[in-house]
């Protein structure tokens, strides 16, 4: 019964957001405001027909309903509770129930947090994200229903989840990254709804930033958690594979990044509309081209959802509508005019530019690198693949160069700034940074490495430039404390995310270069020397979890003869499909990592293949995700985005 | 009918059959060959795995071609001698790393040509822009200062308002 | 003119959309044969039944045969079975088989029950000539003219349709030659 009710909900939710998609623009168009005020109703309707059906999934996930065929699938009553939870996203079907319900969650978050927007401008926006749903929501019920049933007879156990799956990166990096992703859409619909009416004033872009912020630190978290994951989950220690799921990820959060600086010059200049529009509509397309490739099987991944053309094609028919529909719309209405206003060739305005140059050039290369495999093939000219090489040759010499504009741009103010001015306040950074980046190899490593003094002094510059600009604010502040709340939010969360994309640097920059790592036979008292550290084999034993029995290695850690820590990496054999995991274990620090994977028993079980792996300021990685997500939701947190009063003057991006 | 589905990975995760890393313990006299083991191992990718090197991957193919490269190192083989060996028998499917030949110009240097076509382009807008705006500055009288002070109220009662 | 420039957007996309489309009817998985047009390997390796004897590209060049890669841990391999004996027996093409990475002792007892559809069978223990072949998976099943070129790879299961396409490709020889 429940699981009915849960297809039925669906039914009731793509009725009303095919309303909602209808009747609050034609009242726009028509302006009937009686017509614009059913938005925010039909909004909160949808959302609570998407709640009712996502609960109705996750109560046969909970009670072991396996008559249902997507529980069947994807659960198995041995299952921990949390993991039966997060296995409702464990598939294609309900990770695209997730996707809508994320939408609908976003559609009613606009309509309870617009008091500032004109009746019609919501009325555009919220009937734009009704168009989304009704798309998405046919698609599951079509393609992709989770609710079906095995009839009359239906299996006595489930399939069990794929065991990489039961683990806490999949109750925590779905949910995240799907906010980034469905985020966008809110951004896009600003954009269309803008478009529509023509009112393409700075409005527009301040509605539109903190709505797009967010959703950028959503989606960065999104994926810093994913590569986590993916580092501990794995067994490999690697963090980022350029796989094309990866890359789907990435692609909109270049485009979003490159958007938040755009709405920011749009927003304090009124400068770039046509181009902060575009970038809108790239982004969230970005997010559906990438559901695509996930699902519709034309690009092999590691990844991939089970693939099905059917689906593909659907997906593809969604993104020629939204994609076709809205760059028709944007080639025929986005302004043409010349902005009024004026800015010079060394000036915030330039520098944003080229910020978004480069993020723009950063994308389209990850997206030519993914799909070029497919061109190729396409063509009829054979079968090639482009991985990890290709994209660390192209993607880093483009990132460095763009470390370098970074730490220029928060020198610069809007309009104007002398030359002198800028090199009086860069020279010291400047020096600074490179003859740390200098120093560096020798005092870390064994000695000068090219890469590392550029990763090293790119990242200080952007560093130190932050710091400078920051401590200048205070030159003529009468008191440091009242400056220090003078200074908006939007200030602070620049400076943040400007520092996470530094420390992430370090960490890519360490990580790569000062990695070791040694795969060996170990048998009872065999020890091996990596980076120091000295690690010693004492041997296996079983333990038993709650759906699968595990051979537990115990490993002692020593450095120069003191004991660091005892590692306990296993080999788990799940009890349903029978299938061996890896499953490493790490003492983790700022520093460095120590990552011990257990591979094949050798000789009857006598010793171990083991992998070690020692890993220095890969923590930064993250540390530096993080930090760009706290920078976004910071700026949401500015004063300027809850009242509409005139805006501080030292306001920033 | 209901076909029962392969088994569905989620993003960031792989399917059934690559569950373990693969873990193998190759020996060599030298650890400057070790060290290309490593990096042959990672730029060669599996021909029958989803997308995966053969370093990563515990598919027998993988195991196959790990031994091989492992067999030509010891024998002295070149690197560059390791990779056609490869691309001969799987072609340039194996290959991470393109090769650069017509086919693959647009992969290789279209970067390094839409940054320059970019930024040829921020000169050009910042060109006109600036042309424009001494234009519209000449042939129309600004505003004078108790207008603009005007207009600027205007629009903050405005603001307020909404 | 700029006005113009606004729809580059949209036609990007639509060339981005043709190739996605495309993209949906290949299947990115299946690799052609890198030695398509190309010799079969030479190798020398022992027979699966006779051990102590050798068997090279000698024993089946001068006639077009289908080169099947098989091995007892492989599922599919036992799926298209029915299909090899049919073909065997069809006397259209002669079948080499090659037994990839396998026991000697448990193919024979595979061939003793379900029927042999081979002329003979190419051991390869430690599967150095499926290397040198390119098989990433038995089954595999490859096509050699007369002068030992091959001409086509089919991975996978050799289904009804599969084999159907292989006689069509057989047929233009023979007209050629006639």
């Amino acid at each position: 019964m429940i699981p009915e009710i849960g297809e039925f909900a669906l039914i009731i939710a793509l009725f009303l957001s095919a309303v909602l998609a209808l009747v609050p623009m034609y009242g726009a168009a028509t302006v009937n405001e009686l017509w614009m005020s059913y938005a925010k109703p039909l909004a909160k309707g949808q959302f609570l027909f998407m709640l009712i059906s996502f609960i109705c999934l996750g109560y046969a996930f909970s009670q072991d309903d396996f008559s249902v065929i997507y529980v069947a699938q994807h659960s198995n009553s041995q299952m921990p509770i949390q993991f039966k939870l997060s296995a409702i996203w464990g598939g294609h079907e309900g990770s695209l129930l997730l996707w809508a319900f994320i939408l609908s969650g976003w559609t009613l978050a606009v309509s309870l947090f617009s008091r500032s927007l004109p009746l019609d401008m919501l009325a555009r926006v919220l009937s734009v994200m009704g168009i989304i749903a009704t798309g998405f929501i046919s698609f599951l019920l079509v393609t992709s229903s989770p609710f079906l049933r095995y009839l009359p007879s239906f299996p006595e156990d489930g399939a069990d989840l794929n065991p990489l799956l039961q683990d806490f990166g999949l109750i925590v990096h779905p949910p995240m990254l799907y906010m980034g992703y469905v985020g966008f859409s809110v951004a896009f619909s600003f954009a269309i709804a803008a478009l529509l009416s023509g009112r393409l004033d700075t409005a527009w872009a301040r509605w539109s930033r903190s709505w797009t912020n967010i959703a950028w630190a959503f989606l960065g978290l999104g994926i810093t958690l994913g590569s986590w994951w993916a580092y501990y989950e794995l067994g490999w220690g690697g963090w980022w594979f350029w796989d094309p799921v990866e890359n789907a990820s990435l692609m909109p959060w270049l485009v979003g990044t490159a958007l938040v600086h755009s709405l920011a010059a749009t927003e304090k200049r009124g400068v770039f509309k046509s181009w902060t529009l575009l970038l809108a509509i790239f982004a969230f397309s970005l997010s559906l081209l990438g559901t695509f490739l996930v699902r519709s099987g034309v690009l092999t991944s590691v990844h991939a959802f089970a693939s099905d053309p059917e689906r593909g094609f659907f997906i593809l028919m969604l993104l020629a509508i939204t994609m076709g529909g809205s760059l028709t719309l944007y080639a025929f209405k986005a302004p043409n005019v010349k902005s009024e206003s004026n800015f010079s060739w060394l000036s915030r305005e330039v520098l944003l530019l080229v910020n978004n140059v480069f993020l723009t050039v950063m994308a389209v290369t990850v997206l030519l690198g993914t799909l070029y495999p497919l061109l190729i093939d396409a063509l009829g000219a054979g079968k090639i693949s482009v991985g990890p090489p290709y994209f660390n040759a192209v993607f880093v010499p483009i990132m460095g160069t763009m470390a370098v504009a970074m730490g220029i741009s928060v020198a610069v103010r809007w309009r104007e700034t002398s030359t002198k001015v800028v090199i009086d306040k860069l020279w010291l950074p400047a020096a600074i940074s490179i003859l740390c980046g200098l120093i560096f190899p020798f005092f870390y490593g064994s000695g000068f490495d090219f890469r590392v003094f550029i990763g090293i002094s790119v990242s200080l510059w952007v560093i130190s430039t932050v710091i400078t600009e920051f401590i200048g604010k205070f030159r003529n502040a009468q008191s440091f404390s009242i400056k220090l709340k003078q200074l908006p939010f939007s200030y602070y969360g620049m400076m943040l995310a400007h520092i996470g994309v530094a420390v992430t640097a370090i960490g890519i920059t360490l990580v790569s270069t000062y990695s070791e790592e040694r795969d060996i036979r170990m048998a009872k008292g065999d020890s091996v020397e990596l980076a120091g550290y000295q690690f010693i084999f004492q041997g296996t034993h079983v333990v038993k979890g709650p759906n699968y029995v595990a051979d537990q290695a115990t490993i002692e850690v020593l450095e120069s003869g003191t004991f660091v820590v005892t590692l306990h990496p296993e080999k788990r054999r799940y009890n349903v499909k029978r299938n061996m995991m890896t499953e490493a274990d790490i003492d983790a620090g700022l520093f460095r990592d120590l990552y011990v994977a257990l591979g094949e028993p050798l000789n009857n079980g006598e010793a171990w293949a083991v992998r070690v792996h020692y890993k220095p300021y890969v923590r930064w990685l993250w540390l530096g995700g993080i930090l760009m997500a706290l920078g976004g939701l910071l700026t949401v947190a500015d004063k300027r985005y809850r009242q509409s009063k005139a805006e501080p003057e030292d306001a920033y991006v | 009918m209901l076909k029962i589905k392969v088994l569905i990975g989620f993003i960031l995760l792989l399917s059934s059959f690559l569950l373990s890393a693969a873990i193998d313990v190759y020996q060599f006299d030298d650890p400057e060959k070790e060290g290309r083991f490593q990096k042959l191992a990672f730029e060669l990718r599996c021909p029958k795995c989803q997308n995966q090197n053969i370093a990563d991957s515990n598919a027998e193919i993988a195991k196959d071609l790990r031994t091989k490269i492992q067999q030509m190192l010891i024998a002295d083989k070149s690197d560059m001698e390791i990779v056609d060996y490869m691309v001969e028998r799987y072609g340039d499917f194996v290959l991470y790393e393109p090769r650069v030949k017509p086919q693959t110009y647009l992969l290789w240097y279209g970067p390094a040509l839409f940054l320059v076509l970019g930024l040829i382009i921020i000169i050009l807008i910042i060109r006109s822009r600036n042309k424009t705006y001494q234009q519209i500055n000449e042939n129309e009288s600004s505003l004078s200062d108790s207008e603009s002070e005007a207009l600027h109220a205007l629009l903050k009662t405005n603001q307020e308002k909404k | 003119m700029s006005r113009l420039l606004l729809f580059i957007p949209l036609l990007l996309f639509f060339v981005l959309a043709a190739f996605l489309w495309k993209g949906l009817s290949i299947d990115p998985r299946e690799l052609p044969s890198a030695l398509l047009d190309k010799p079969f390997p030479e190798f020398s390796l022992s027979p699966l039944r006779e051990p102590e004897q050798i068997v090279t590209t000698k024993d089946f060049i001068g006639q077009p045969v289908l080169v099947n890669v098989w091995a007892t841990w492989c599922p599919s391999c036992r799926q298209e079975h029915e299909q090899l004996l049919a073909i065997s027996q069809s006397g259209e093409i002669p079948i080499i088989g090659l037994n990839y990475k396998d026991e000697r002792e448990l193919a024979l007892n595979w061939l003793q029950q379900l029927g042999n559809p081979y002329q003979f069978n190419i051991y390869d223990v430690d599967g150095m000539l499926g290397l040198d072949l390119g098989v990433y998976g038995a089954p595999e099943t490859y096509l050699l003219d007369a002068q030992g070129i091959i001409r086509y790879r089919h991975v996978g299961v050799l289904t009804a349709q599969a084999w159907q396409d292989l006689k069509v490709i057989i047929k233009g020889w023979d007209s050629v030659k006639n």
